[in-house]
């Protein structure tokens, strides 16, 4: 079976994975996502019916603490990063 | 002897005995690092002042008797996907080119305190994904052995480095065999333990539910060390596992008599170099002429494991990679009117081209109407694999392989075509998917000189088991390195 990607899935997968693509970039990821789902398709072969998916390869449980602040408050270090700060904040260009 | 042959442990002892001291040994690898560099380039950052104040404080520790591990004043390289504080790490990508952590990892904070010496950071398939440190943002590192070959991936910065002798010993991550099969491609030993055994805090993550950091080193006296340092649980990680058996070095014993190895036969079929099946055979029956037993066995959905792998580990990508959108740190794309533009195009000109491929593939197996079909289906296969490897093991202590079907392919041939690299991976990623623990050590070299690498696989927990066969088998081979390799030819 192969697989057929529109335009408007790559386009929906460009949103998703928050990426700008120019045409070119988008005719090799379609290329790029069939081949790799034919491949992957071949699953497809084993009866999994009866089988729990598993995320895990030991039994995880949730790990619980008290709420006790061990860190301590390292907010100038941690803005050396930032492309842009101001007042010990974050600067992001307009959010609409 | 020159002080760079020596493995990490001899060092240790060395430095412990005042035969050498740690500014010698660090001095003296720095020297090699001014080389050979150049030809190599393992390294993407290197610390030389650090390293040399490092190296006088860790000599007064030992000289005080604070400092008492097997490793300390042992110069080391970090894959650079493990956060250091105050040194960049960049993932070998360039929307974290200018990153400087501002803590360092679990893993890297051990090996601190029992006083190592950090040289710097390796270089790396950008954020892990690759399998010939091709796709790092900073140019590929070349294989010590061949310059016109790859040194394999992820971890092929740090596999180089202890082959070029531009470092003692390196820690690795492998996610799908980024520690084993550059080890493999390189000479060296090296070893991805148990799936929470050590530490992912600080580790930049790829695939969670697969990643563990590993060391990679000269010999399985080496691995056992490292790993019984780097070991151990970690209320940071919620992964982490609570185990009292981290003492790797007590199995150090060469005995294999009674040991029943399983050869899957799969693992020989198709695609396979002749001269590494021949190698990895013949290293099978030197452990059989010791006492171990044998046997081959059918290992059931072999050719099932890789879209398995990719399907998981590119939907993990997927949503931790999310992270990376030009707000907090690293690389922000310039004149941006809004934020989501701001976001795409930080994104678009910071990740490379493997990493894109990955992260949509990820998306779209994560989306509504996909996800069951596939990312469903691979969790569903990956617990029949892993019911695979349970028969397997009820039968046999380990399973004995090869670590890649070739030995270290030439540089540019590799990315044109991302599916044949994907199948490059076929031997070791199964056992990322099923939680194991691998090793993987030299075993020879083909027609063209370049090593073969013998991979051992355990039973969860069974590391010890490894280490003993590993020992065993290095004891019977003898030295494995570039120098004696060309000298015994």
């Amino acid at each position: 079976m192969a697989n057929v990607i529109s335009d408007e899935t790559i386009d929906y997968v460009g949103i998703l994975a928050k990426l700008e693509l120019s045409d070119e970039e988008k005719e090799q990821a379609k290329k790029d996502l069939e081949e790799m789902l034919d491949y992957i398709d071949k699953l497809g072969e084993l009866d999994t019916e009866n089988v729990e998916p598993m995320s895990h390869v030991f039994p995880v449980e949730n790990v619980f603490r008290e709420d006790v602040v061990t860190n301590g408050d390292d907010r100038d270090n941690i803005l050396k990063n930032a492309p842009e700060e101001k007042d010990g904040m974050f600067v992001v260009p307009s959010t609409f | 002897m020159d002080l760079l042959h020596y493995t990490a442990t001899e060092l240790g002892e060395k430095i412990k005995a005042k035969e050498v001291s740690v500014k010698e040994a660090t001095e003296a690898v720095l020297d090699r690092i001014g080389e050979t560099e150049e030809q190599y380039h393992c390294y993407v950052t290197l610390d030389k002042e650090g390293a040399l104040k490092k190296a006088e404080e860790v000599q007064k520790g030992i000289d005080d008797g604070t400092l008492t591990s097997p490793l300390a004043g042992v110069p080391v390289a970090i894959k650079d996907n493990m956060c250091t504080e105050g040194m960049l790490t960049t993932c070998s990508s360039k929307i974290l080119g200018n990153f400087v952590p501002t803590y360092t990892s679990e893993a890297v904070k051990k090996l601190e305190a029992a006083g190592a010496v950090i040289l710097g950071k390796t270089n790396m398939d950008e954020f892990a994904m690759g399998s010939t440190t091709e796709t790092s943002a900073f140019g590929p590192t070349k294989n010590p052995w061949n310059t016109e070959h790859v040194p394999g991936g992820s971890s092929g910065g740090s596999a180089a480095a202890v082959a070029a002798e531009e470092c003692y010993y390196a820690l690795g991550s492998d996610t799908g065999g980024s520690i084993r099969q550059p080890a493999s491609y390189c000479g060296v030993v090296g070893m991805k333990p148990t799936y929470g055994t050590v530490s992912r805090y600080g580790l930049i993550a790829y695939g969670s539910s697969l990643d563990q950091i590993g060391p990679l080193g000269k010999d399985v006296r080496d691995i056992a060390t490292v790993l019984e340092a780097i070991a151990g649980h970690d209320s940071k990680d919620s992964t982490s596992i609570e185990r009292k058996d981290t003492d790797f070095t007590s199995a150090l014993i060469d005995d294999v008599k009674g040991m029943k190895i399983g050869i899957p036969r799969d693992y020989f079929a198709k695609g396979i170099d002749a001269d590494v099946k021949d190698r990895v055979l013949a290293a099978s029956k030197v452990l059989e002429e010791k006492g171990a037993i044998l046997e081959e066995f059918d290992l059931p959905l072999v050719e099932y494991a890789i879209p398995t792998y990719y399907t998981i580990a590119d939907a993990e990508a997927s949503s931790n990679l999310e992270r990376f959108d030009g707000v907090k740190y690293g690389f922000r794309a310039e004149d941006c009117e809004e934020l989501h533009q701001m976001y795409k195009r930080s994104r678009s000109q910071g990740f490379g081209p493997e990493v894109k491929r990955r992260i949509m593939l990820g998306s779209f197996v994560l989306s509504s109407g996909y996800y069951d079909a596939y990312y469903l289906k691979a969790l569903k296969v990956k617990a029949l694999i892993k019911k695979g490897f349970d028969e397997a093991f009820s039968k046999y202590d380990m399973i004995l392989g090869p670590c890649a079907p070739t030995t270290a392919p030439r540089l540019g041939e590799s990315l044109s075509d991302p599916m044949k690299m994907y199948l490059g991976d076929i031997y070791t990623i199964s056992v990322n998917l099923a939680g194991l623990p691998g090793i993987s050590l030299p075993c020879g070299t083909d027609a063209n000189g370049l090593p073969v690498g013998l991979q051992l696989i355990g039973n969860i927990f069974e590391e010890k088991k490894l280490i003993k066969a590993a020992y065993a088998y290095e004891q019977a081979r003898g030295a494995f390195s570039i120098d004696s390799v060309k000298e015994a030819h």
